[in-house]
């Protein structure tokens, strides 16, 4: 993984804001967010509907420009769709017309990656989320879980030093929305990836992260941010069910009164 | 089996058809400058291939019909995307296409006829012209309704325009493309015969109009229609194939 200074692939949003226009008017989706997700950390964000959560995830990615403000990856800003980024979305969005290594080598290839080259590695990477053997297989033919997996795969083959997802298995049928949860810490474990995750699931959240940020509802600021003291590795069996539900309980608060500060 | 079950199908389609063809000639006793027989056409059309009265008007109207629909449907693809992407190429463009596409290209024929004499270029032109529309309106359609995450997926890999457009923008857009390249080349049939009627020296429509006049060799007339029905079956075929080959494997 992008290895050298310890900060290298550290976030630093300072008073970032975006607002967009709905039908000529302004609304502000995300106002005045400051944090720092640190090198190697998962870091979720969890708030209401119409929070911003999405576009706070884009701006990071460099999909979207904040009106003011500053992100740093690093200590490079972002500007523009970031090549340090990888970002899972909330549908696979895999090319039909392809078969699972073709979108897997999709960023290699717009990168000009010799065809053997960007093949060798995008199997190295269907391996890790375990969907070895399917190369040749067509979208349609995998199911929902399989089809993320390939997402995470595609989001990764680059190596990205920063892993964005946003609600990345919330289509997905709660066990294997569990299980994608853990496959994606044991990824997370090896490549050592700064993690930042959109999520509307409390349990979810809590489970991953470092650190929990809430968000309030129109105009999306940050008004919590919850430590989760939960030992790694972890998994599900042998969790300390009281901080588990502790940290939970401090985010749900969180959630409501944030959504009831809201006009 | 797979095979018997389709084809099975179309031979007997065919065959009721030809049978009802002889029933209506047997029945009403028409003569063979009226109706034709299908084995007197079938025969007659054996014939003009054999000896070479065929050949050299088919190889013309089939070369009218590929260079009509190579230059109308890539002219189409260029322009459709264009109307699909830019609001303000769509305001100046869509008025003329759409007053383009209401002059019946009948009524045109002559006048390019005029302009570009009896050879190639007149029936090249009409060909595409009748090409253009409905392979661009697909096109334009085909783009518009390219899934926005994909444009999204595309943006976060920092793909250049030329790799948007090539590698996910043309590639969704596929089906709809040919289905309208499949409508455009067998209108591209009708305009190169229309074209050969409206001023011409060779090819198929030339060769009916000398059929049912100097020559009055009615069964050749219908081994002519016959011919360019071929044609027209053989191209969509064609596209269909090559429709199967790209898109097929989506579901």
């Amino acid at each position: 993984m992008a290895g050298g200074s310890s900060t290298l692939n550290a976030i630093h949003v300072r008073e970032v804001t975006r607002s967009f226009l709905i039908d000529r008017q302004p609304l502000v989706a995300v106002e005045g967010a400051s944090f720092d997700v640190p090198q190697g950390s998962i870091v979720a964000i969890v708030g209401p509907n119409g929070s911003g959560k999405s576009t706070l995830l884009r701006l990071i990615g460099g999909l979207l420009q904040p009106d003011s403000g500053e992100i740093r990856i690093g200590d490079r800003p972002v500007e523009g769709a970031d090549p340090r980024v990888g970002i899972v979305f909330q549908e696979p969005r895999l090319l039909p017309w392809r078969d699972v290594i073709g979108n897997v080598a999709l960023p290699l290839e717009l990168a000009d990656v010799p065809r053997k080259r960007r093949e060798e590695r995008a199997r190295d990477q269907l391996g890790l989320v375990g969907l070895s053997g399917f190369d040749g297989a067509r979208p349609h033919q995998l199911s929902g879980g399989m089809r993320q997996r390939a997402a995470v795969a595609r989001a990764l083959v680059r190596e990205p030093g920063v892993l964005l997802l946003d609600e990345p298995f919330s289509a997905l049928d709660a066990l294997t929305r569990e299980r994608l949860d853990l496959e994606l810490l044991r990824l997370w474990e090896r490549t050592g990836t700064t993690i930042v995750l959109v999520t509307h699931d409390i349990a979810e959240a809590v489970f991953l992260a470092d650190r929990v940020l809430v968000l309030s509802s129109r105009p999306g600021r940050v008004v919590a941010d919850v430590p989760v003291e939960l030992p790694r590795p972890r998994d599900r069996s042998g969790m300390d069910a009281a901080a588990f539900s502790s940290a939970a309980a401090a985010v749900r608060e969180h959630l409501e009164t944030g959504a009831e500060a809201a006009p | 089996m797979r095979a018997f079950r389709t084809t099975a199908p179309i031979v007997v389609a065919a065959a009721v058809f030809l049978a009802f063809w002889k029933l209506v000639v047997m029945v009403g006793d028409y003569p063979p400058f009226i109706l034709p027989a299908p084995e007197v056409v079938g025969a007659r059309f054996v014939r003009a291939w054999t000896d070479g009265v065929m050949t050299p008007h088919a190889v013309t109207t089939l070369s009218e019909i590929l260079l009509g629909f190579a230059a109308g449907a890539s002219l189409a693809l260029l322009i459709g995307y264009l109307l699909a992407r830019s609001r303000l190429a769509e305001r100046l463009l869509s008025p003329y296409l759409v007053a383009a596409q209401a002059t019946p290209i009948l009524a045109l024929a002559p006048l390019i006829a005029l302009w570009f004499g009896s050879g190639l270029a007149g029936k090249v032109l009409i060909c595409a012209l009748i090409v253009f529309f409905p392979v661009a309106v697909s096109t334009m359609v085909g783009i518009r309704s390219v899934d926005r995450g994909l444009l999204e997926l595309g943006q976060s890999l920092r793909a250049t325009r030329w790799q948007v457009v090539t590698k996910l923008e043309v590639p969704a857009a596929l089906p709809q493309i040919l289905g309208g390249m499949r409508v455009g080349v067998t209108l591209a049939v009708v305009g190169a015969i229309v074209g050969e009627w409206a001023g011409g020296d060779q090819g198929l429509g030339v060769l009916i109009n000398l059929a049912r006049g100097s020559l009055f060799d009615i069964p050749l007339m219908f081994a002519t229609l016959l011919t360019i029905a071929l044609i027209g079956v053989t191209l969509y075929l064609a596209v269909l194939i090559v429709e199967r080959r790209l898109v097929g494997a989506r579901a």
